[in-house]
């Protein structure tokens, strides 16, 4: 069996670790594969995001539910088999709501099985919680991830094409830099929000560093 | 010191509950796919026919309804299946009246293979539309076949007389440099998607030579079709 680790309560850090904290793009730095390739629009970043959330919502679920009947050995190709399950039904629905999405996502809809996000989750997650703080958890991730991708399809189409979910932005002067649509503007856009990431969160460390010197210094004194 | 650490005895799970769990949920996974696939099956079908159909129309102007028929070697056929050869659309008008037919090409492009659907109108034997079915081409560059107008306009009546014997084009259709289109069988290249560009011109040349003198001793059946 797996470890059975006390389930504590459903609190709002539970939701927001996998908007801010624990980040799964711009902290831990997973699925970089579709995070590079699908998010030269918002139309396909919001597509991907949902799918990948609907995934680990599901696959999290039935793994949480499952996860005192699954002998350790077997763990893993259980999870890969649950999550691949779930890839599936996602490809068809999407076939079935709109091809041109579907045309436009590629092969990354079925790559969604070894995105490390979802097999993480239910290794490090829903296999050691309950079905409520993992389906909330598992939320947080989905929607960290999805406005993560949303951040770089938005700059990323508005940049590259001057539009916003096809609308024109920019007047018909704003001649598009193409190459944010290309490869290397992923990387540069990636790059650039994991920069303002990164000073955030060492200016709120340094913040927090102060105050407690301050408490510390108002205490000796 | 010479304590001999005690190990907590680990039980090793039986192999029939590995199998066991593995089985159930590899059944409980079978049974959901076969349900969504079931239940999907006919929303993806009328979207495939719904975008074809959209597209037939769409390279054969005036047109307002289709036929899937089959060149085989007998001449002719209804698309049914298990019958092999090339498939192609007839586009018809609200009279009936034969405007043109449809037919899939395909080419190597700059990333992958490029999928085209063209019109033929057999009253001018010249193509009159072209769509990319299905391109992986670079975004803002090689993607100019799907979205630059002007590369577009190459295909509003791009010549495809075939030659005195009927074997085969009267002239090859080329895509030739963006500002050097001289004859009624070339197409304007683009300046930057000159791979995408000049694969479009290689496959359709290929597609009509392959499927126009094929077709054109059985016109008279596809016209006359109730």
């Amino acid at each position: 069996m797996n470890a059975k680790t006390p389930d504590k309560s459903i609190t709002a850090d539970t939701f927001l670790r996998g908007l801010w904290r624990e980040n799964p793009v711009f902290v831990m730095l997973l699925g970089m594969c579709p995070v590079l390739a699908v998010t030269n629009s918002v139309a396909n970043a919001l597509a991907m995001g949902l799918a990948t959330t609907f995934v680990l919502l599901c696959s999290s679920t039935l793994v949480s539910l499952l996860r005192r009947h699954i002998p350790k050995e077997v763990r893993i190709a259980s999870y890969i088999v649950i999550i691949a399950s779930f890839v599936t039904v996602v490809d068809y629905i999407i076939q079935a709501v709109s091809l041109e999405i579907y045309n436009a996502l590629g092969a990354f809809i079925q790559l969604i099985v070894v995105n490390c996000i979802i097999l993480g989750r239910a290794e490090s997650y829903a296999s050691r919680h309950r079905v409520s703080k993992t389906l909330v958890n598992s939320l947080g991730m989905g929607a960290g991830f999805t406005i993560a991708l949303l951040c770089l399809g938005s700059v990323r189409e508005l940049l590259g094409a001057g539009t916003l979910l096809g609308q024109p932005v920019f007047g018909a002067a704003f001649e598009p830099w193409v190459i944010m649509l290309l490869p290397p503007g992923g990387f540069f856009v990636l790059g650039a929000w994991l920069l303002l990431f990164a000073w955030i969160k060492e200016r709120q460390d340094r913040r927090q560093r102060e105050a407690a010197n301050l408490e510390a210094r108002a205490h000796a004194g | 010191m010479n304590e001999s650490v005690i190990q907590p005895e680990v039980r090793a799970t039986p192999s029939h509950r590995l199998i066991g769990t593995l089985g159930l949920i590899a059944l409980l996974s079978g049974l959901l796919v076969v349900s969504v696939f079931e239940f999907t099956r006919p929303y993806i079908e009328k979207n495939h026919r719904v975008a074809l159909e959209r597209a037939v129309f769409e390279v054969i102007p005036g047109a307002v309804a289709r036929r899937e028929f089959v060149l085989t070697e007998r001449g002719v056929e209804p698309a049914a299946p298990g019958i092999a050869g090339i498939v192609f659309h007839a586009g018809y008008d609200a009279a009936g009246g034969l405007r043109g037919v449809a037919a899939v090409a395909a080419g190597r492009g700059y990333a992958d293979v490029i999928r085209v659907l063209y019109g033929y109108d057999p009253d001018c034997a010249c193509i009159v539309g072209m769509k990319v079915l299905e391109s992986k081409e670079t975004p803002g560059l090689g993607d100019k076949i799907i979205t630059d107008a002007r590369f577009r306009a190459n295909f509003e009546r791009l010549d495809a007389r075939l030659n005195a014997a009927g074997d085969g084009l009267a002239n090859a259709i080329v895509t030739v440099r963006q500002g050097n289109r001289h004859e009624a069988w070339e197409i304007d290249g683009i300046s930057g998607a000159t791979i995408s560009s000049v694969a479009i011109g290689r496959m359709l040349n290929a597609g009509a030579h392959d499927l126009l003198p094929r077709l054109r001793p059985h016109l008279d059946a596809i016209r006359n079709v109730e």
